[in-house]
């Protein structure tokens, strides 16, 4: 088990290192790299990670699966490799083959509008779609009596109002009215909301990657930079700085890991789950905000320059806090479950696992 | 380095004891042995308390069975200490030596000793104090000046030790004093561990009250006082290898977090369904940081129980968590600000706060200040 892990995750970072880096994608200056990048990706097999083999996916673990997301995150990926796997994770519940290519998702939140008739016909419009223009199909979810509705639309068939994250990664608005090749009506076992949760779960694990490798930028820099006669690294307001980043990175990577175990886990209450991932995409968010910050002010002025590398991260992370559920949406939800209890059921269920 | 804290979740029979605890202590309240809601410290209570918890084996838990102890795990040692926590039990009598004198002896004290005193430990009599600051060594553990002078048997305790918690009805200090001048080396050189018997003659302390109105803090004054060899602990001259391996223990539990969870009772209690969207969204945040910061704690807690050392782990945790605790009840304020103040559940919040915003200047200061523990990540993370 741990060699297959470490198999995975070791191809994983190899095509990251070898075709996504972020010094070369900034040398290069164009999206020139993005589809060697996935095809290296194709070729592994990491898109359909979550997906049963007979249906065409790689059958991996969701430990092994999330190891991959954060390293994802750990390389400031910018092609939707993690989008992929989760609507591949849908397609395969749903018994349907995985496609090849990129996959958006497309989910009923907030005011987006989202039908599927019986037929498969998609009705629906949705704003900030994460990829949405950069993917050969779209993964339309819709509320069901017994679990989602699910239909695989060509991207082909969609129009796109084209929007970019504050990493300037696309953020689409998408409009839908069409025939889908492939649908499900009422996966069971698979609510609108497990997928949103799992899609949350996942930023929030990007989050904590794209955090692990500041504080490694950040750390190697203060150990060379030298200023009044010494390297930054060996003044205590510099050190103490870097603590701190060191702490919201342990916080990340830790919240981020309990609910990518939770969510991976069949007995686990709804209320616990929410809580896991609520907390996790939450405190990721957090910790994208304080750490950014710190990451940048160890950096100076170099940090803040298009040749380096650091934007790749910072900008990711904190674009990834709006996606798939922000810190105030999540809060919200995660205020439900104190508000239907008193303080001793709130203890409860924040010591039961 | 990488910073790792693996999921860990405590194993059903750790939730069995939970329920064990619980019933326990709601029994205690209702059988009046303690006040959840009355906070100051009664010697008399406290001492009551201990013996309630020892009779049921939840003092010195992991301990050996040789000394008395039951050789549970740490996650069992976890769960008993944040029920406790949550719950306002006053733990003040056998706190702190369950927590680290206790640990301290076993792995240092000579034999007979703790033959003699963990069984006292573990039965809920002896109550243990920390002598580290003096009036001029605070976080510079290390310019402690209170001496220790070999005489016939022993030695001879001379100096003074300052914001000691419950000294003045502790049976037990472990004491650190100086043996011999630092060397050019190694300025930590020099300082030995002690245990003294408090009612040895010599000892006076000076009791201080502290911005809330308790009066817990100690000037302890040592004047001639003698200690018998056999109670020197670990190294002569040494002290400083013993302390750094027991801060793992000391700065990871959950007392790192819920020291002021009062407040997030309070705050829980005056939440409902109608309460606005600025209240929810605090609400929510807060639960998030809650949560985040019990799964590092208990990730530390199951290191510990794999016999690492997570010194750098349980830094974080205790820097992150004395933040968090020292911070909410100032959150909750701010969240109960546009509450309806004739709400009974409101008012409750407002009485209740008071306590807690008292306390919390403290909770960033013992047991390690933030400065230090930052300088120790730092270390962690190669800068140092």
């Amino acid at each position: 088990m741990q060699t297959q892990d470490n198999l995975v995750l070791e191809t994983a970072e190899r095509v990251f290192r070898d075709l996504a880096d972020p010094q070369s994608i900034i040398l290069r200056g164009d999206d020139g790299w993005k589809a060697p990048l996935w095809q290296a990706l194709e070729d592994t097999g990491l898109p359909a990670a979550w997906a049963p083999e007979a249906l065409g996916g790689a059958d991996l673990s969701m430990a092994d699966g999330f190891a991959v997301v954060r390293a994802a995150g750990r390389a400031a990926l910018a092609v939707p490799l993690v989008d992929t796997m989760v609507a591949n994770w849908v397609l395969g519940r749903a018994g349907i083959p995985v496609p090849a290519g990129r996959i958006a998702l497309v989910l009923p939140r907030g005011r987006a509008r989202v039908a599927i008739d019986p037929a498969g016909r998609v009705d629906a419009h949705a704003r900030k779609v994460p990829f949405a223009c950069e993917a050969d199909h779209l993964l339309v979810l819709a509320p069901g009596a017994r679990g989602a509705s699910v239909a695989l639309v060509p991207a082909s068939r969609c129009a796109f109002t084209p929007g970019r994250s504050l990493a300037g990664d696309a953020l689409d608005d998408v409009e839908i009215s069409a025939s889908s090749d492939a649908h499900r009506a009422g996966v069971e076992g698979v609510g609108v909301d497990r997928v949103a949760m799992l899609a949350g779960t996942v930023r929030a694990s990007q989050i904590a990657g794209a955090l692990e490798a500041m504080l490694e930028i950040s750390v190697n820099y203060s150990q060379e930079r030298v200023a009044f006669g010494k390297t930054i690294s060996k003044f205590q307001a510099v050190q103490h700085n870097l603590a701190r980043l060191g702490g919201e990175v342990a916080a990340a990577v830790a919240v981020a890991q309990s609910a990518a175990d939770a969510i991976a886990s069949d007995d686990i209450g709804a209320d616990e789950l929410l809580l896991e991932v609520g907390a996790a995409k939450v405190r990721c968010g957090e910790a994208a905000e304080a750490g950014a910050a710190i990451s940048h002010q160890v950096m100076g002025a170099i940090g803040f320059t298009v040749e380096h590398v650091l934007h790749r991260f910072t900008l990711r992370a904190l674009s990834w806090r709006d996606e798939f559920g922000d810190e105030v949406e999540w809060s919200r939800r995660l205020a439900t479950l104190v508000a239907a209890r008193s303080s001793g059921e709130f203890w409860r269920l924040l010591a039961a696992r | 380095m990488s910073l790792q804290f693996d999921p860990v979740r405590l194993p059903p029979h750790c939730q069995a004891l939970r329920e064990e605890v619980r019933q326990f202590l709601a029994d205690e309240v209702a059988a009046g042995t303690y006040d959840p809601d009355r906070s100051e410290a009664d010697g008399e209570v406290d001492r009551r308390f201990a013996r309630k918890v020892a009779a049921r084996g939840w003092i010195g838990m992991t301990w050996p069975k040789a000394y008395g102890g039951q050789e549970r795990s740490f996650l069992e040692r976890y769960v008993v200490t944040e029920e406790m926590r949550v719950a306002n039990a006053p733990v003040r009598h056998f706190f702190v030596a369950d927590r680290q004198s206790g640990p301290t002896l076993i792995r240092y004290a000579n034999e007979r000793i703790k033959r003699e005193v963990l069984p006292r430990i573990v039965r809920g009599d002896a109550c243990f104090c920390i002598g580290m600051s003096e009036p001029d060594s605070g976080s510079d553990l290390f310019a402690a000046r209170a001496r220790a002078t070999p005489v016939d048997g022993g030695y001879r305790l001379d100096g003074t030790k300052i914001w000691t918690s419950i000294a003045h009805r502790a049976d037990y200090m472990i004491g650190l004093f100086r043996t011999s001048p630092p060397t050019k080396e190694n300025r930590r050189h020099g300082l030995t561990s002690f245990l003294v018997d408090m009612k040895t003659p010599g000892i006076t302390c000076n009791r201080i009250g502290q911005i809330g109105g308790e009066r817990e803090f100690n000037e302890v004054v040592f004047d001639g006082v003698f200690v018998p060899a056999e109670n020197l602990i670990g190294e002569i001259d040494g002290a400083w290898k013993q302390a750094t391996s027991e801060l793992a223990y000391e700065r990871s539990g959950p007392e790192r977090f819920l020291e002021t969870f009062e407040a997030m009772k309070l705050l829980v209690d005056a939440v409902d369904e109608r309460s606005d969207v600025r209240v929810q969204v605090g609400v929510g945040r807060l639960v998030a940081q809650l949560h985040t910061l019990r799964r590092m704690s208990v990730s530390v807690a199951g290191m510990l129980e794999m016999k690492k050392e997570p010194v750098v782990e349980a830094a974080i945790v205790k820097d992150l968590g004395t933040l968090w605790e020292q911070a909410l009840p100032h959150r909750v304020r701010d969240l109960a600000a546009t509450m309806d103040e004739d709400d009974p559940a409101v008012r409750r919040l407002q009485r209740g706060l008071v306590h807690e915003l008292h306390a919390a200047p403290k909770l960033t200061i013992q047991g390690g200040t933030t400065e230090v523990l930052r300088g120790i990540i730092a270390r962690g993370l190669g800068l140092r």
